[in-house]
């Protein structure tokens, strides 16, 4: 056992797939979604650019737009956009509450990581359910 | 030195422009905050989303100019985030860094020109 320690040991900085050796608390999970949604919306930018551009062109590519995003695919990015989001924008609050040195304790940590899963979570159905139509 | 060099004593080495990144990602985070209220509230409470009302909302020049706005503080905070990242996990080349900031720039600069033709061509 010691042995299999002492070959991973390295030194110098944590590699990305050091992290996939930890199991992360909820504070942690939080976290790095934070990362993950960030990416994914930097990486997908011309694409949300590009439905503005379809929506506001014309009234024809507007009426286009709406065939293009009732594409099952296409609501699932969509719907992942929408979560990276608000995901995101809840966790970015949690952040900002953190840097006034608010609930830093570990208790009140995992609490507002609770709370920012449940809430973006939520408010990712209501914008959905709204965006595909139910209400 | 050995173990006393945190908090008020430690050695400030670098350009010292980390605070300056560190805080303009938390003041554009909350201008953007506040457009996305805005703009949840509204379309949550929206009821008809016609063609003729969106092109309404973007022809008005102050909500161009704030969209833009927000647009701009978008490219400084996803820099420094995306910067971050970089930093944090390419390690391994100074040169690879280099040239995944530099697209990250480029990237970032010309969404912001996309979205400014978006605009102001309504």
């Amino acid at each position: 056992m010691s042995d299999v320690l002492k070959n991973k040991r390295r030194f110098g900085v944590m590699r990305l797939v050091d992290a996939t050796g930890y199991r992360l608390p909820l504070a942690g999970v939080v976290s790095i979604l934070h990362r993950i949604s960030g990416i994914l919306m930097f990486a997908l930018l011309p694409f949300i650019l590009y439905l503005l551009d379809r929506s506001l062109q014309s009234d024809v590519s507007f009426a286009m737009l709406h065939i293009f995003a009732a594409q099952p695919i296409v609501k699932l990015i969509l719907l992942v956009l929408v979560w990276s989001y608000l995901h995101h924008f809840c966790a970015g609050i949690r952040h900002l509450f953190m840097d006034f040195h608010f609930g830093l304790d570990k208790n009140s940590a995992r609490q507002s990581a609770v709370t920012v899963l449940v809430i973006s979570l939520g408010l990712t159905s209501l914008v959905g359910l709204k965006l595909f139509g139910v209400f | 030195m050995a173990n006393n060099n945190i908090g008020p004593k430690r050695l400030v080495v670098g350009a010292g422009y980390g605070l300056r990144d560190w805080l303009a990602q938390r003041a554009t985070a909350i201008l953007m905050a506040l457009y996305t209220v805005v703009i949840l509230v509204l379309f949550l409470t929206g009821t008809s989303f016609t063609y003729d009302a969106w092109v309404g909302v973007f022809s008005m020049q102050w909500f161009k100019l704030l969209t833009f706005a927000v647009i701009v503080a978008l490219l400084y905070h996803a820099w420094v985030g995306v910067r971050d990242i970089w930093m944090d996990y390419v390690t391994h080349s100074v040169v690879l860094r280099l040239i995944l900031q530099v697209a990250t720039i480029v990237w970032l600069v010309a969404c912001a020109g996309y979205a400014a033709q978006i605009l102001w061509r309504v």
